[in-house]
C-alpha cells in the first residue's frame, strides 16, 4: 500500500463524508426541532436525485455551462424543500404529540407512498445525470487520477456546515430553531408561532436532503433503492454524532467516510460492519452520541398493555378460536391453508414484538433481524449440515436467540429513539451480511430447497404444526407477560427511574425480554422458511420489520389479541390488493398513514375503548 | 374599569384528578396581584391554565377583553400576556443575548418598548454576561434573565411563577425591585408565591388559594389585618 493509494482513498472517503453530512444534517436539524425522526428523509434524497437527473439535462439543453448545471442542482433542492413543506403541513403537524413509534410508522408510510410516486413520475429506469461542465477531466494527485467533481464535493460539506452554522448562530430563525430544539413550549410561551418555525425547519431539512441527492447525479445513477440505503447511513451518522447536533453529524460523517474508504481493505464485502462496530463502540461509551444530550422528555408517552385479569369469557373465546383454526383443514382448500399458515407465522412474529413494545416499551424497529435469523438459521442448517427439519427448527431458534442476546446487549443501554434507530441499524447490518456473503448465504438469491420432513410435508400437516408451535409460543409469552417478570418490564416501561429505585435491574430485565422476543420471532422465521421452501435477504429487510409494526399497530398495542388480529387483517388485505393494482405500496403507505391519524389505538384497542367508554 | 385579565370559574384536571375548582380572579391594568398558597395548592397550574399550557375549562377567561380560551399559547403571548415559569426554563445552550432575542416581539401600542439598554439598566448583572451561555449562570441570574426575556416581548401583563424560589436572599431584593419597576412602567403582574413576606412587600392585592379553590381575595392590607385567616391558610 503506497502513499498515493492512501491519499486517494482518504480523498474519496472525504467526498462520501461530505455527501453523507449534507443529507444527515437535514435529518438531525428536523429531529432537533420537531423530535420526529423523519424516515422519509431518505426518500427526499431520492426525489432530489431523480429531479436533478431529469431537470439538469433539460437546462443544459438551453445553455450548456456550469451555471445551468449548478442552478439545476439548487432548483432541485428547492423543489424537494417544498415537498418537505407539503409533508409537514399534511402529516407531521398532526402527529407531533404522538408516541414516537407512531411517528416513525407514519413517516415510513410516506416512504412507501414516495416509492410508488417516484416510479410513476420518473419511470422505473435508473437515470444517470450529466457530468458537471468544466469538471469532466480528472485531476492528477500523486500520480493517480482523481475525479475533479469529487474535489467539489469535498468542499461542499464544509461549505454547507458553514452556511448552516451561520444560519443557526446569526439569524433570528436560527436562534429560534436552537431554542425550540431545547424547549418547544417555552418558545411558544414567548409568542413564537411554532407552526411556522416547524414548517421552515422542514423546508431546510428537505432542502438539504434534496441537495445531497442532487449532488450525486454525476456519480451514481438515480435509482429506486437509494432511499432506504441512505436513510440507514443517515441514522448511523445522527446517532453517532448525537441526535440534533450539526457539528456531531459532521464529525460522525467524516469518521464514517474514512472508515468506509479504508474498511474496504479489511472487509471487502461489507463496510457496513465496520460502521456498525463504530456505532456500537461510540454508544457503549456515550449513549447519546458525540454531542447529543440524554433524552429528557419521551417518557410520558409510553403506551402498552395494562394490567388485566384473564376472564373465563376470554379463555372460552381463545378456545373457540383455536378449535376453529384446528378445524380449518377440513375445508380442504389448499390456497386457504397456505394463506392461513402465513397469517399464523406473522401473528407469532408480531406477537413477539408485542413483548418488546407493548410490555417493555422498547420500540424496536429492526425486529426482522430475529425473524430473518430464525429463517437463515434453519436454512443454513439444512444447506450446510444436511439437517432434517426436526433439527433445523431448533437451529433457527438458537441462532435468533443468540443474535438477540448479542444485539440486545448493546441496545438495552439506549432508550426511546436511539433504541429504535440502533435496532434498525442492526437489522440492516444483518441484511447486508446476508446479501453480500454470497458463498454462505447465497446472496440475493438466498437458499432454496428448505422443505419440511415427509410427515409434515402435506399442507394440512404443516398447517397443524405451525398452529401448534404458534399457539404454544403465544401461550408461553402470555404467561410471561402476566408473570412478575412481565410486571417488572411494565414498571420499567412506565418509569425507568422509579423502577430502578425499587430495585429492578432494568437493563438486565430488558435484555431478557430481547432474548425471549428474539427467540419467539426466530421460531416464526423458521416456520416461514419451511413453509416457502426458501429464504432470501428480504426477510431481514426494513419492510419486514415494518410489517410486524403495522400488524401490531393495526390490531392495537394495548391488547394481547391485537397483533393476532392485525396480522390476519393486513395479510388478507395484501392478498386482495396486490393482485389488482401495481401501486400496492402507495395503498399500503396511505393506509398506514391513515391508521396512525384515525385509529391510534388500533382495531382491537378502539373496539375495547368504545366498550369501556359506554360502560 | 374593565379588568385587564379576567378569570371566571376556571377549572383544570390532570387526568382524572381535578386540581382547580372554579378559580375566579381579576387583574387590573398596572396592578400587582399575589397568588399565594401552600405547596400543591394550584398556583402554578392556575398560571399555566391561563397561558393555555394545560387544558382547562372556564366560564370566562379574557385578556384585554378578548377570550383566550382555546387560543394557542403563542397567540396568548402575542396579545401581550407574558409568562415566566417557575423553573425559569432558560435556553441553556443559548447565550444571554440570544435568550433575549427569542423573547423579542414586534412592538404593540404606543408604549415605549423594552430593549437591551433598558433591561440591562434594570438587571446590571446581565449586561456583564451578554455572551455567556444560559447553562453557565446561577439560579438568581437565570431568574433575572427569564424575566428580562419575557419583558423583551413588551407584555402588558406578566404571569410570574414563584420568582423568589431557590435564589439567594440578596437576589430576592432585586426581584422585588424588578417587579416595582415593571409596575412603574404600567405592566400588570400576577405572581404566585409561597414567600409571603416577599409577596406582602410588593402586591397591591392578594388572592389566597387552597386546594384548588380561592379562599380569599382582597387588598394586601386587608389580608395583613386578618391574622386568623393568615394563620389558618399560611401558618404564619
Amino acid at each position: 500500500m503506497d502513499l498515493s493509494f492512501v491519499a486517494i482513498q482518504a480523498l474519496s472517503g472525504l467526498a462520501s463524508a461530505s455527501s453523507l453530512f449534507i443529507t444527515a444534517c437535514g435529518l438531525t436539524l428536523v429531529f432537533g426541532v420537531t423530535r420526529i425522526v423523519n424516515f422519509a428523509h431518505g426518500s427526499l434524497y431520492m426525489v432530489g436525485a431523480f429531479t436533478a437527473a431529469t431537470l439538469v439535462p433539460w437546462l443544459l439543453e438551453f445553455s450548456f455551462g456550469p451555471v445551468s448545471f449548478w442552478a439545476g442542482i439548487l432548483l432541485s433542492a428547492m423543489i424537494v424543500g417544498l415537498l418537505g413543506v407539503v409533508i409537514e403541513v399534511l402529516l407531521l403537524r398532526r402527529i407531533y404529540g404522538a408516541p414516537e413509534l407512531f411517528q416513525l410508522l407514519a413517516t415510513f408510510g410516506v416512504v412507501l407512498v414516495l416509492q410508488d410516486l417516484v416510479v410513476q413520475v420518473f419511470g422505473p429506469q435508473d437515470i444517470l445525470g450529466p457530468r458537471a461542465p468544466g469538471l469532466r477531466a480528472p485531476v492528477e494527485i500523486l500520480g493517480r487520477r482523481f475525479p475533479s467533481y469529487e474535489l467539489v464535493l469535498i468542499a461542499a460539506g464544509p461549505v454547507v456546515l458553514g452556511a448552516v452554522w451561520w444560519l443557526l448562530r446569526r439569524t433570528r430563525f436560527g436562534i429560534l430553531v436552537r431554542a425550540a430544539t431545547q424547549d418547544r413550549d417555552m418558545v411558544a410561551a414567548l409568542g413564537v408561532n411554532q407552526a411556522l418555525l416547524f414548517t421552515g425547519t422542514l423546508f431546510l431539512g428537505a432542502f438539504l436532503a434534496g441537495l445531497g441527492g442532487a449532488l450525486q447525479i454525476p456519480r451514481v445513477a438515480a435509482n429506486t433503492g437509494m432511499d432506504l440505503s441512505i436513510i440507514a447511513e443517515c441514522f448511523v451518522v445522527t446517532v453517532v454524532g448525537g441526535m440534533g447536533s450539526v457539528p456531531g453529524a459532521f464529525l460522525a460523517a467524516l469518521i464514517i467516510g474514512q472508515l468506509q474508504a479504508f474498511g474496504i481493505l479489511i472487509f471487502p464485502k461489507s463496510t457496513l460492519i465496520v460502521v456498525f462496530l463504530l456505532m456500537a463502540l461510540v454508544l457503549a461509551v456515550r449513549p447519546s452520541g458525540f454531542f447529543g444530550r440524554p433524552e429528557i422528555l419521551a417518557s410520558g408517552h409510553a403506551v402498552g398493555i395494562v394490567s388485566r385479569r384473564p376472564t373465563p369469557y376470554g379463555r372460552m373465546l381463545a378456545a373457540i378460536v383455536l378449535a376453529c383454526l384446528a378445524a380449518l383443514p377440513l375445508l380442504g382448500d389448499a390456497y386457504l391453508l397456505k394463506v392461513a399458515t402465513e397469517i399464523l407465522v406473522f401473528a407469532l412474529f408480531a406477537f413477539s414484538l408485542q413483548l418488546l413494545i407493548g410490555v417493555g416499551g422498547l420500540v424496536s424497529f429492526g425486529h426482522a433481524a430475529f425473524f430473518g435469523l430464525g429463517a437463515y438459521g434453519s436454512a443454513l442448517a439444512v444447506r450446510w449440515l444436511g439437517a432434517p427439519m426436526e433439527a433445523a427448527l431448533p437451529a433457527g431458534l438458537v441462532l435468533s436467540g443468540l443474535g438477540a442476546a448479542l444485539i440486545g446487549a448493546f441496545v438495552v443501554r439506549l432508550s426511546g429513539i436511539y433504541l429504535a434507530m440502533m435496532t434498525l441499524a442492526a437489522a440492516q447490518i444483518l441484511y447486508a451480511v446476508a446479501f453480500q456473503w454470497v458463498e454462505v448465504t447465497g446472496g440475493d438469491n438466498g437458499i432454496v430447497g428448505i422443505w419440511p420432513s415427509a410427515w409434515a410435508a402435506p399442507r394440512d400437516a404443516y398447517y397443524w404444526l405451525t398452529l401448534i408451535l404458534t399457539a404454544a409460543t403465544v401461550f408461553v409469552l402470555t404467561r410471561v407477560i402476566d408473570s412478575p417478570f412481565g410486571y417488572t418490564l411494565r414498571a420499567a416501561r412506565d418509569s425507568e427511574s422509579r423502577a430502578e429505585a425499587i430495585g429492578i435491574a432494568v437493563r438486565q430485565q430488558r435484555w431478557l425480554a430481547f432474548v425471549l422476543a428474539g427467540a419467539a420471532a426466530g421460531i416464526a422465521g423458521s416456520l416461514y422458511a419451511f413453509s416457502r421452501g426458501s429464504v432470501d435477504p428480504s426477510l431481514l429487510g426494513i419492510p419486514t420489520s415494518v410489517d410486524a409494526l403495522t400488524m401490531l399497530l393495526l390490531g392495537g398495542i394495548q391488547t394481547i389479541a391485537g397483533p393476532l388480529v392485525g396480522s390476519a387483517v393486513l395479510h388478507t388485505m395484501r392478498d386482495q390488493v396486490m393482485p389488482v393494482t401495481a401501486l400496492w405500496r402507495l395503498v399500503l403507505g396511505s393506509s398506514i398513514i391513515a391508521m396512525v391519524l384515525i385509529f391510534p389505538r388500533g382495531l382491537v384497542g378502539t373496539i375495547r375503548y368504545w366498550r369501556e367508554d359506554r360502560a | 374599569m374593565s379588568p385587564l385579565l379576567d378569570v371566571h370559574e376556571l377549572s383544570a384536571s390532570y387526568g382524572r384528578a381535578q386540581v382547580l375548582f372554579d378559580i375566579s380572579l381579576q387583574v387590573q391594568p398596572g396592578e400587582v396581584v399575589a397568588l399565594i398558597g401552600r405547596n400543591g395548592a394550584g398556583k402554578t397550574t392556575t398560571l399555566k391554565a391561563i397561558m393555555g399550557l394545560v387544558s382547562a375549562r372556564a366560564d370566562r377567561l379574557t385578556f384585554k377583553g378578548q377570550s383566550i380560551v382555546g387560543r394557542p399559547t403563542y397567540g396568548i403571548a402575542r396579545l401581550g400576556l407574558g409568562y415566566v415559569p417557575e423553573d425559569r426554563r432558560i435556553f441553556t445552550d443559548l447565550t444571554v443575548a440570544e435568550n433575549l432575542e427569542v423573547g423579542r416581539q414586534a412592538q404593540r401600542g404606543g408604549r415605549s418598548p423594552w430593549d437591551l439598554t433598558r433591561l440591562f439598566a434594570l438587571f446590571p448583572n446581565l449586561a456583564e454576561m451578554r455572551g455567556r451561555r444560559g447553562g453557565h449562570m446561577s439560579g438568581g441570574e437565570q431568574q433575572m434573565l427569564a424575566i428580562a426575556r419575557t419583558l423583551m416581548g413588551n407584555p402588558e401583563a406578566i404571569l410570574l411563577d414563584e420568582p423568589s424560589e431557590g435564589i439567594a436572599p440578596v437576589i430576592v431584593q432585586t426581584m422585588a425591585q424588578a417587579v416595582r419597576a415593571m409596575k412603574a412602567e404600567g405592566v400588570a403582574v400576577l405572581l404566585s408565591e409561597q414567600n409571603w413576606a416577599f409577596a406582602a412587600a410588593i402586591a397591591d392585592r392578594t388572592c389566597v388559594i387552597e386546594r384548588g379553590s380561592v379562599r380569599f381575595q382582597g387588598t394586601t392590607a386587608d389580608f395583613l389585618k386578618d391574622e386568623a385567616l393568615r394563620t389558618e391558610t399560611l401558618g404564619v
